[in-house]
């Protein structure tokens, strides 16, 4: 069987085999319970607190901000479940991922009203629409570090900066941008973060959710007062060792040339594809006219519940007697952060030096419009004159892997909510791929692709509909 | 790796499908699996009185093997499971395919403008055509398979002396679906395998048994696979309501044969020829819908010896056996899937222009409940000749 080549690194990536190694005492041999009062219980307890503080290193926060939990989708449950009350309202985008879109959703039954900030066609969120939205009784804002489809990169320093003057906590989902860019929640000015293992090389089913001091999280998980009271249920050892050993090296390699390197094989690639006719890029250019639609008129379609005339303005009457009135509601109190406590003020001692940077990741090259700032690992390219699924298909069938611009729930297909946000032409949206790089990515793998990229896309373009119907 | 011998077996995750993916497998042929999702069965679950779609929160978890579940219901979110669940066991690549758009535009919303206009539609012939064998050979073909395979009841092969495809009864009648078929082309036909023609459902799932499949025992599917629990009027109601239509007034009179009013009725789609029951008159003798106006939005019911007739028209017709008629032809003709296929004389009815799109059938005995909408699908012996539409 011909080796697969693999570039769904943003749907997951494989262990290393230094996490793989740092995971395997906590199997069979110091198996202990981390809450257990024996040395078996201790061993585990000093693993998960050595994790800690890796963790509180790659965030570049305390180690009692750490929350383990088992990842991202938790992480972002938690920052809208846990810290959102009825009669609050939220601001987010309309391209996050769905466990913050869902629950925002489910707590419009809360009472909690949500703004959806939609991206420019570029993919962007522009901070001055998250300014615009806020109203007085904005609590919380969320916004994604690194789009998981596109690639694109937030502009969050600039939206923590409008959340601390609106007097709102500020939460990231930095998912996708975990491991492939320099990473400073201070930097950043959030107040909560999640982030997921198995994006990085580390295991699936655990990540962590950085909750800076004094934000007042109410737990999901409840049951035991494991993560201070934060996140009931025994520990995760082994996966919460796996994650600490995969973000020490997911450090390492912001400084070792593999960003740059990666970047050089993803550009390769995607100028190899966009070579073929009748291609383009999903979330490259700022202010240019080319991700909107042609053919369709009017808006763009919009996620649910754009704003505030619409069922998820929150519900007023006798029932809802947890209304809160916000206004008036202390700020949350940013000036202890700096000054009380001199451990916060600085930097952790082990940070490596290119995880404190205050450099976005590598922009687009491209040839037009103003580049937008994207990982390195990522391109979405849209294919006139077929169908996405079958050029996923008929790539997987020759053993490369990479996934389509719709996401499977349930069995129905929908083209993926991200690129309707940005404008996409729903057919275009329909025949998007994701192409995201691993780290061990190599020349010949690329070499291989834009092989079979193109014969794939020439003979599914062929079959058009009338040459391939068989309809008498 | 695919090549022009690839087959892609079109899965149901019934038994049937599901032992032909195993022949053909372990028969040496590279093969792909494939299911079409075809309408998201958790859309209009619960509206109107609509049962809640299997695999849904509160139907539980099926299982079967051990206690009997109910009979089951096509593509549904456990289908696709035990499909997958197969191709698995078989080594197999699979794949779900979406072509829900697809199957709204060409089978659904047809069906629902069908009942609207007073007849009785048949989806499942609508969506060979277009889905099963038109879109999923499409599929396979752009994916590099070049032929499908199908657990239909059904035998084709190539006569060359008419240089024709054909396509003929299976072994076992009881389970024939060639009247479902009636509309397949000499190119969907030319790249189709049925590899279970020949043999009985007993064998089937003995087969299916031998290759150590666990659902052998499975129930087959018995329904319209977008329709739970097989009321069509409650799915009308809650599709039209989905689409933000109004199921339009066709409420208007009930006569006798006579011209006699006999009373009123509530809407033309509640009604189907030959139909006995509902039609809200009492009678000392039993009532028979027999003929239903989208004009007038009259129906007309009468006794059971008025519901036979002599001859019906077809159109939108498709021959396989012959090339077109250009005389007239004596053929058995079925009406229904559940009819004893009859004895008639076929007749082109045009100008006498080549391809004649109509014809008209002459019974020699008069036939039961001809039902405008329905299939009327023409035999000659074992073999189809082709069929049309009932007008």
């Amino acid at each position: 069987m011909r080796p697969r080549v693999y570039m769904d690194a943003n749907a997951t990536t494989p262990l290393l085999p230094e996490v793989v190694e740092a995971m395997r005492p906590y199997w069979m041999e110091r198996f202990g319970n981390a809450s257990s009062i024996h040395l078996d219980g201790q061993q585990a307890h000093a693993a998960v607190d050595r994790a800690r503080e890796t963790m509180a290193g790659f965030f570049n926060c305390h180690a009692a901000e750490v929350v383990f939990n088992s990842g991202g989708t938790e992480g972002d449950n938690t920052a809208l479940f846990g810290l959102l009350r009825p009669g609050d309202h939220c601001i987010t985008t309309s391209i996050e991922h769905s466990a913050i879109l869902q629950a925002a959703q489910r707590m419009a039954q809360n009472g909690v009203e949500t703004t959806f900030v939609d991206p420019a066609p570029s993919g962007l969120i522009d901070p001055a629409e998250i300014e615009r939205a806020i109203r007085p009784h904005t609590r919380l804002i969320s916004v994604m570090l690194a789009n998981n489809e596109t690639g694109v990169l937030q502009p969050v320093e600039e939206i923590g900066k409008i959340a601390g003057a609106a007097g709102a906590f500020f939460h990231i989902d930095a998912v996708q941008g975990a491991g492939k860019v320099p990473f400073d929640v201070r930097r950043f000015g959030c107040h909560l973060c999640s982030i997921s293992a198995h994006k990085m090389h580390g295991p699936k089913g655990v990540g962590a959710l950085f909750v800076r001091r004094g934000t007042p999280i109410e737990p999901l998980l409840v049951g035991g007062s494991h993560e201070r009271r934060r996140r009931a249920g025994t520990e995760n050892v082994p996966g919460i060792v796996g994650l600490a050993k995969a973000a020490e090296l997911a450090m390492l390699s912001l400084e070792d040339g593999t960003i740059p390197r990666l970047a050089a094989l993803r550009d390769r690639l995607e100028k190899g594809i966009l070579a073929l006719p009748g291609t383009g890029v999903n979330g490259a250019r700022q202010s240019a006219p080319e991700g909107r639609h042609e053919n369709s008129p009017g808006q763009a379609q919009r996620s649910p519940g754009k704003d505030a005339n619409n069922d998820l303005a929150p519900r007023r009457g006798a029932a809802n007697s947890f209304v809160h009135h916000n206004l008036g509601a202390p700020a949350p109190d940013f000036g202890t952060w700096e000054s009380a406590n001199p451990i916060f003020n600085d930097c952790h001692p082990e940070r490596p030096r290119a995880q404190r940077g205050g450099v976005e990741g590598p922009a687009v090259a491209s040839s037009n419009g103003i580049p937008v700032p994207r990982v390195a690992n990522t391109t979405n390219i849209w294919f006139d004159q077929l169908e996405g699924e079958a050029l996923v298909i008929a790539l997987d069938l020759k053993g490369v892997s990479v996934s389509g611009g719709s996401a499977c729930h349930s069995g129905a297909t929908e083209p993926s909510h991200v690129l309707m946000a940005m404008g996409l032409d729903r057919n275009r949206a329909r025949a998007s791929l994701r192409f995201s790089l691993l780290k061990t990515a190599t020349e010949a793998e690329i070499d291989y692709v834009l092989q079979v990229v193109p014969q794939a896309v020439e003979h599914l373009r062929a079959l058009s509909p009338a040459a391939a119907g068989t309809l008498g | 790796m695919t090549t022009p011998e690839t087959i892609a077996v079109a899965m149901s995750g019934g038994v049937d499908s599901s032992t032909v993916a195993a022949m053909l497998a372990h028969g040496g042929d590279s093969v792909v699996g494939l299911t079409l999702q075809l309408w998201d069965q958790t859309r209009l679950a619960g509206k109107h009185g609509t049962p809640d779609a299997p695999g849904s929160p509160t139907t539980g978890l099926r299982r079967w093997g051990g206690e009997a579940p109910k009979a089951g219901r096509c593509c549904s979110l456990d289908d696709v499971y035990d499909a997958r669940r197969v191709a698995e066991h078989l080594g197999i690549p699979y794949y779900v395919v979406n072509q829900q758009e697809r199957f709204e535009r060409d089978v659904v919303r047809p069906f629902v403008a069908e009942y609207l206009a007073g007849r009785t539609p048949i989806p499942c012939s609508l969506c060979n055509n277009h889905l099963k064998f038109d879109q999923l050979l499409q599929t396979a073909r752009s994916i590099g398979a070049g032929r499908i395979a199908t657990g239909h009841y059904a035998v084709n092969e190539y006569d060359p002396a008419r240089g024709r495809w054909i396509l003929k009864r299976p072994a076992d009648l009881a389970k024939d679906q060639t009247y479902f078929l009636f509309g397949l082309t000499q190119a969907q036909l030319s790249r189709t395998l049925f590899p279970l023609g020949r043999l009985t459902k007993p064998e089937v799932r003995e087969i299916a048994r031998r290759h150590g499949l666990a659902l052998a025992e499975k129930p087959d599917s018995q329904e319209i696979c977008f329709i739970p629990g097989g009321d069509y009027k409650r799915f009308l109601a809650a599709y039209l309501e989905e689409q933000g239509e109004e199921l339009p007034e066709t409420a208007g009179e009930l006569l006798s044969s006579g011209g006699q009013l006999l009373g009123r009725h509530d809407g033309i789609f509640n009604f189907t020829v030959g139909q006995r029951k509902g039609l809200g008159i009492s009678s000392p003798t039993p009532l028979y819908v027999l003929n239903i106006d989208p004009a007038s939005h009259r129906v007309t019911v009468g006794a059971d010896e008025e519901l036979a007739t002599r001859d019906l028209r077809a159109r939108r017709l498709n021959w396989i056996g012959i090339p077109e008629l250009t005389g007239p032809m004596r053929v058995k003709i079925k009406i229904r899937h559940r009819h004893e296929a009859a004895w008639a004389t076929l007749e082109p009815v045009s100008p006498a222009s080549a391809g004649a799109d109509e014809v008209l059938a002459t019974f020699d005995q008069p036939q039961r409940a001809v039902t405008p909408g329905q299939s009327a699908v023409f035999y000659d012996g074992d073999e189809v000749v082709g069929g049309g539409w009932i007008a």
